[in-house]
């Protein structure tokens, strides 16, 4: 088996890392949950407010697919490049858990909703395609809360349904990831596709939740359980990497086993063992029929936005950017629609600079999204800037001050005066610093160069800044000249 | 016993309210145990209030009708004759509920039956069995026993049973009253409380045919909150024609086995016999794959009431114990508690066959075998239009007398749970005594067909009385 997978992609190093990940998507932009009526708005909500007898697992209730959330699934399969089932099929897996409340969990096995898909991301040595072996649709559980937030000294667990048989899509990658830094790009792009689909907002509480499978060479694998984020992900393996690395060099044995990542602490602690892993049980649910997918795929497939490799290729082609440009605007849906309604006004290549370098630079030092700046304020900011009424470094400074401190660019030049200083006031203002300093023009005539950088400050002092350096200084040689 | 018009009859003479409560008078009198909860205080308000209500112009209006305690009632402890349910009470109507409402009939009570509706006999109740009427040694058959039981002894005149593998037919055949299991997918199990969720479905029960039939109208239909549940509006009444002139009858010989009394074997033919003399023809044909239908069901219902019966933990109704604990503990304490020994022994089975390693060796044989018996059915059924067979191999068994051989107790249900392997419909009715106590012959149809089972069936009690004869209950 291993073998296979290293024929597909071999290691990358003697380390031998291999890791597969498995994603858990909520559909939460369904108006409803997967088997019954109950919404999805909860999340404001009291526990236990958004129940009805089928999510609360009552004796006597049966589940009703949502044919939207089959349909969601078909949208997310095709655009990891799946197959899609002919006839899907739902299973019932059986165990025990307090937030589990048939004690078996609707869920596929055989005939699972699309299979034999991939993704591309920028590998460690350049771009590397990624299996993924399923995307199969199941309920999520409830929710467990302790009080104070922790397990370890609250008195009692409480049980909160409202999660209770929202629909998941559960993604299966093959283990073809070769460090934490490509598990980590796997999920950026995976969550890109996802928003590009408009199937789940990923910025809710437990909208995709992560397991990671990793092993090294001459180890087992183990399997990282309850990872909430995509750097909690790659942390979590980082931290697998180095606790299996020590423990391989001491001669000890990496067994087969599930760990859970403790997010505070940034480890991974021992849940159970492979000898402890439940028997599922799987088995067909019959209060489910069958479901013919097959024909609901060409339809969705119509359906299907364009998503962020192909808007990149087309970014290029269309606008003449750089890949590396095009490849940051399309990482995000939202980012991708923002840079398109500025480069509609003016040029797209000074665009994708102020907005790949200089907006997303000054959004990511913040942590903040895109939607903090508007697209016609960075259309406004970037004709001032080409029509040369304002320096570059105003421009940085007018996006600073939005984000910071609100405000539109026009405001913004107004109040602090950046406007560019016209001809005369600069004409006058180098006059005057000639006049001022003779001794300037004298060692100038005596081939000391330095001297126009004096004057050159000694412009800008007098029009606070507000001048275009380059022009002063051709204005001064050009003085210069007339008076020699 | 007392027909669905005796019951409207008495209504006119007297009242709503008068009528429900001699009805629970009855249920109280007696000491057959047919019941685990009277409602009393809401029939009687029901009844009280119907006039005001539509409903006294609907065809039920007023008439008491037995549930059995397996199917959810809103606001009426359901209990599944099982301790660990005890105090349950669910916040919502089931499907039939809703439509025997709507059709102005008085929910009276919760019949009794074994507990999750395992079991022949009764006997597995966590309240005890319900005794047969005719003779109150013998049992009244299961699992819907108490149901069975009441309509025989004239308590109510229709009730409410589920057929798992039997459970409809064995008490109608024990009791001497008329129950149907219909065709799987026709009435909506929204709110039955599953024991093997792919056999299972919801079964009328009434001292003869056409209130069967009237009871079963009002409980079909299609429900979107099944997605097993099928569209197809009918008025069966329609099918109650007397009869059956050119019709085909087949006779499977597998169903007259070892351990058929004789008794039994003679009722039935001539069950046959009149049919043909009615214009029927009968023929022989051949179910080869019977004979693997016991050990395929038990396998597949045990395997589903493994998993169907995992909810059952106490944490959020049914039994809780004084003392908590951490929640492995709870757990098990609660199931051990709660649970009587049958049920233990199909979930520990059921568990067990589809367990990894077992499970192609079991489970999935058993679904192959279903396959093949409900091939047996569709050739059978193919030039003939009903199949005629004993519904049980012997009336009613003594207390006590299976009960601790569970083996033999399941070979009972030999001829009653290959039709739930198929899924086709089957009625079972009275066609003869032996020892004062009832024999019953089911009528088996093609899927959907219920149409001329029940034509059958019709035809087969105009030209009978075993119908009319009455227990005197002792």
């Amino acid at each position: 088996m291993i073998e296979e997978y290293l024929k597909y992609r071999p290691l990358l190093d003697d380390t031998g890392i291999m890791i597969g990940l498995e994603i858990h998507v909520q559909l939460n932009k369904l108006n409803t949950k997967i088997f019954c009526g109950c919404g999805l708005d909860y999340h404001n909500d009291p526990p236990n407010t958004h129940t009805c007898p089928v999510c609360l697992g009552l004796p006597g209730s049966l589940p009703v697919i949502n044919r939207k959330a089959v349909e969601y699934s078909i949208k997310l399969g095709l655009a990891l490049n799946c197959s899609i089932q002919e006839h899907t099929q739902f299973y019932r897996k059986n165990y025990y858990y307090p937030d589990l409340p048939k004690g078996f969990q609707i869920t596929q096995y055989d005939f699972p909703l699309a299979s034999n898909g991939y993704i591309n991301i920028e590998g460690e040595n350049g771009e590397v395609r990624i299996r993924i072996n399923r995307a199969h649709m199941e309920e999520d559980p409830g929710r467990l809360v302790h009080e104070g937030g922790n397990i370890e000294h609250s008195k009692h667990t409480m049980i909160d349904y409202n999660r209770s048989g929202v629909a998941l899509l559960e993604i299966v990658t093959e283990p073809d990831l070769r460090s934490p830094k490509e598990a980590r790009r796997f999920l950026d792009k995976l969550r890109s596709i996802i928003e590009y689909l408009d199937v789940c907002n990923t910025s809710l509480e437990g909208a995709t939740r992560v397991d990671a499978n990793i092993s090294l060479a001459g180890g087992s694998r183990s399997e990282i359980k309850n990872i909430s984020s995509h750097k909690g992900a790659e942390r979590a393996l980082l931290f697998e990497v180095v606790r299996q690395k020590n423990l391989l060099r001491r001669g000890g044995k990496v067994v087969l086993e599930t760990r859970h990542f403790n997010e505070e602490m940034g480890i991974t602690v021992s849940l159970r063992t492979k000898e402890e892993e439940h028997d599922y049980r799987y088995f067909p649910e019959a209060d489910l029929v069958p479901i013919k997918v097959a024909d609901w795929a060409p339809g969705i497939a119509k359906t299907l936005p364009e998503l962020p490799d192909a808007k990149r290729e087309r970014f290029v082609s269309q606008y003449g950017i750089s890949d590396d440009h095009a490849k940051s605007l399309t990482s995000e849906k939202r980012l991708a629609e923002f840079y398109e309604e500025v480069a509609a006004h003016v040029n797209p290549k000074m665009a994708a600079v102020w907005t790949a370098d200089v907006l997303k630079g000054e959004l990511n030092y913040r942590d903040i999204g895109i939607t903090a700046f508007k697209s016609e304020d960075m259309v406004k900011l970037l004709k001032l800037v080409a029509d040369d009424k304002i320096t570059d470094s105003s421009g940085n400074q007018i996006i600073r001050t939005v984000l910071d401190e609100g405000g539109s660019p026009d405001s913004i030049v107004e109040s602090e005066g950046l406007l560019k200083a016209g001809g005369d006031i600069i004409g006058t203002a180098v006059d005057e610093a000639i006049n001022e300093n003779p001794q300037a023009v004298t060692d100038y005539q005596n081939g000391k160069q330095e001297a126009v950088n004096f004057l050159i400050g000694q412009v800008m002092k007098k029009t606070r800044g507000r001048s275009d350096a380059k022009a002063v200084r051709e204005m001064i040689i050009e003085k210069f000249k007339g008076i020699m | 016993m007392i027909t669905i018009s005796q019951t409207l009859k008495a209504i006119d003479e007297s009242s709503y309210e008068e009528v429900v409560s001699q009805c629970i008078e009855r249920i109280k009198n007696n000491k057959l145990n047919t019941f685990i909860t009277i409602a009393e205080e809401s029939a009687l308000e029901i009844a009280k209030n119907i006039n005001s209500s539509k409903n006294h112009l609907q065809p039920l209006a007023g008439v008491p009708v037995a549930i059995k305690d397996n199917i959810s009632t809103k606001g009426i402890q359901t209990t599944c004759a099982s301790n660990i349910l005890t105090g349950y009470v669910p916040p919502y109507d089931a499907h039939v509920i809703e439509r025997l409402k709507e059709a102005g009939a008085i929910i009276v009570g919760k019949a009794n039956m074994d507990e999750f509706a395992m079991g022949t006999s009764t006997e597995t109740s966590h309240y005890g069995p319900a005794l047969n009427p005719w003779n109150t040694d013998h049992v009244s058959g299961g699992s819907s026993g108490g149901s069975a039981a009441t309509v025989a002894a004239g308590e109510v005149s229709v009730a409410l049973g589920s057929d798992t593998g039997g459970s409809v037919r064995c008490p109608a055949s024990f009791c001497g009253v008329v129950g149907l299991k219909p065709t799987y997918g026709i009435i909506s199990r929204y709110g039955l409380i599953s024991y093997a969720n792919s056999l299972e479905q919801i079964g009328p029960i009434a001292t003869n045919v056409k209130d069967m039939t009237l009871l079963f109208n009002v409980i079909t239909g299609y429900d979107s909150r099944d997605s097993t549940s099928v569209q197809i509006e009918k008025d069966y009444t329609e099918s109650l024609v007397n009869d059956v002139n050119g019709l085909i009858i087949g006779v499977p010989d597998e169903y007259f086995g070892e351990g058929t009394e004789p008794a039994v074997e003679k009722a039935v033919w001539d069950g046959v016999h009149t049919l043909e003399g009615l214009g029927a023809s009968w023929k022989k044909v051949k179910m080869p794959h019977t004979r693997y239908a016991l050990a395929a069901y038990y396998i597949i219902a045990m395997s589903e009431a493994s998993s169907n019966l995992a909810r059952f933990d106490g944490m959020r109704y049914g039994l809780r114990l004084t003392k908590d604990h951490d929640w492995h503990t709870t757990y098990s304490e609660i199931r051990a508690k709660g649970f009587g020994e049958e049920v233990k022994r199909r979930v520990l089975l059921g568990t067990y066959a589809l367990s990894a390693g077992y499970m192609d060796k079991y489970y999935l044989k058993a679904l192959k075998v279903r396959t093949l018996v409900k091939q047996d059915f569709d050739l059978a059924l193919k030039d003939t239009d009903v199949l005629i067979a004993p519904t049980m191999p012997a009336p009613a068994f003594k207390l006590g007398e299976k009960i601790s051989d569970p083996l033999t107790l399941y070979l009972a249900d030999v001829n009653t749970v290959p039709i739930n392997l198929a899924g086709v419909p089957s009625i079972s009715l009275p066609c003869g005594f032996d020892n004062g106590l009832p024999i019953g012959l089911q009528i088996i149809g093609r899927h959907f067909d219920e149409e001329t089972v029940l034509r059958v069936a019709y035809t087969f009690e105009q030209n009978t009385d075993f119908h009319t004869i009455t227990p005197e209950v002792r």
